[in-house]
């Protein structure tokens, strides 16, 4: 017997108790597998961007949008409540961005994303990029409906993150370690330790190496998108 | 925090079950978290009274059950407890795992009372 689970608790007289085992995420869960049916009847590659404020998310997309426009049609959820800022870097480059602008500021669930949905004509989109909210703990529990999870590692940060998130680094199916270009400076940034660490929690996820400001490492990034895509067409 | 999300959601269930049962008042909710569900059980505490107020279950005791980890190894097929950042198989050291248990965030059971039928 025990305090946790309840077996000791005596039921008053006009108690009961009743099972439930439902998953507490069982309504987001719900959501998420509309939105990916969505996907799927129009053909639309789903991806949901995750990383801590600042790794360089949008900054990723707008090279993607020039590395990748002509070719393959482009649509954009951005997740940041707080300003209209990432959504019109995006439109400057000429992609369609909706912004989420109701809920909690700390991660995008199902149904924010599936209220994006319907503002987005998604005939004409092939890929899709859901860019979560900048935070390595909250958006990790709520799947959106995407068909990959891309987590983004800025090399300021340090190379043990996915040892410390290992929820969110667990997730990814694919890892980006961004802002390569700084390798250099910072010195003390490894590579391998960051894919040693993702091991660790039995990843077996890609990562690849890339800077969205000077295009080093973005062919692999690019190649990945366009077998991605092309698979699902 | 995300927790008080997931407190909001859970309400939502409670207050389902206790309607479906009649019920006016919740005594008692069970809650069973994995680690790897990336949800903190203090958080869930704290987040829990203010999800709650105003509702069926605004006095009801929020219990949490944590549940191991355990992965299994594709390698040597061994069974074992594994840590948060660390799922490699206890038998083999392989990394090649799956998860068994640990990621779990699942409404186990609720107890209601002053049943109006
Ligand atoms: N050196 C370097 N800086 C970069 C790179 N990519 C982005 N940055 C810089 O990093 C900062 C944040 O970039 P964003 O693209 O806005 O990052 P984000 O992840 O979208 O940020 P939030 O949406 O606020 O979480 C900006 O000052 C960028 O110029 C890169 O490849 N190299
Ligand atoms: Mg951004
Ligand atoms: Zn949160
Ligand atoms: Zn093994």
């Amino acid at each position: 017997m025990c305090d946790t689970c309840g077996c000791n608790v005596t039921p008053a007289a006009d108690t009961h108790s009743v099972e439930v085992l439902k998953g507490l995420l069982d309504a987001n869960d719900h959501a998420a597998l509309h939105n990916r049916e969505h996907f799927e009847r129009h053909n639309v590659l789903a991806i949901n961007l995750m990383s801590s404020p600042g790794a360089g998310k949008t900054s990723l997309l707008e090279a993607t949008i020039e590395a990748l426009g002509e070719k393959l049609r482009f649509a954009v959820v951005e997740g940041d409540l707080e300003t209209e800022n990432d959504a019109e870097r995006i439109r400057k480059k000429g992609v369609p961005a909706i912004q989420i602008s109701t809920g909690s500021a700390c991660h995008l669930d199902a149904h924010m994303v599936h209220h994006a949905l319907h503002d987005l004509e998604l005939d004409d989109v092939d890929v899709l990029f859901i860019e979560n909210v900048g935070n390595l703990v909250c958006p990790a529990s709520f799947d959106l409906g995407q068909n990959a999870n891309v987590a983004l590692l800025s090399t300021p940060e340090g190379d043990d993150k996915p040892a410390k998130y290992p929820v969110m680094f667990r997730a990814a199916d694919l890892v980006l370690v961004t802002k390569s270009d700084l390798l250099e400076v910072l010195g003390d940034f490894d590579p391998d330790a960051a894919e040693a660490g993702l091991r660790q929690i039995a990843n077996p996820a890609p990562l690849y190496k890339l800077s969205a400001r000077t295009g080093e490492g973005m062919d692999g990034w690019l190649d990945w998108i366009r077998r991605e895509a092309g698979s699902r067409q | 925090m995300h927790e008080l999300a997931i407190c909001q959601a859970l309400i939502g269930q409670v207050v389902d079950v206790a309607h479906e049962q009649h019920a006016s008042k919740v005594s008692d909710i069970f809650v069973r978290i994995g680690p790897l569900s990336g949800v903190e059980s203090p958080l869930m505490q704290n987040a829990f009274p203010i999800a709650a107020a105003g509702t069926v279950a605004s006095d009801a005791s929020l219990h949490l059950e944590s549940t191991p980890i355990v992965v299994r190894c594709a390698e040597c097929s061994a069974e074992s407890e594994a840590r948060m950042n660390r799922l490699v198989c206890g038998a083999c050291g392989d990394w090649r795992t799956t998860l068994v248990s640990g990621d779990e965030l699942i409404l186990q059971r609720v107890v209601v009372g002053e049943v109006h039928v």
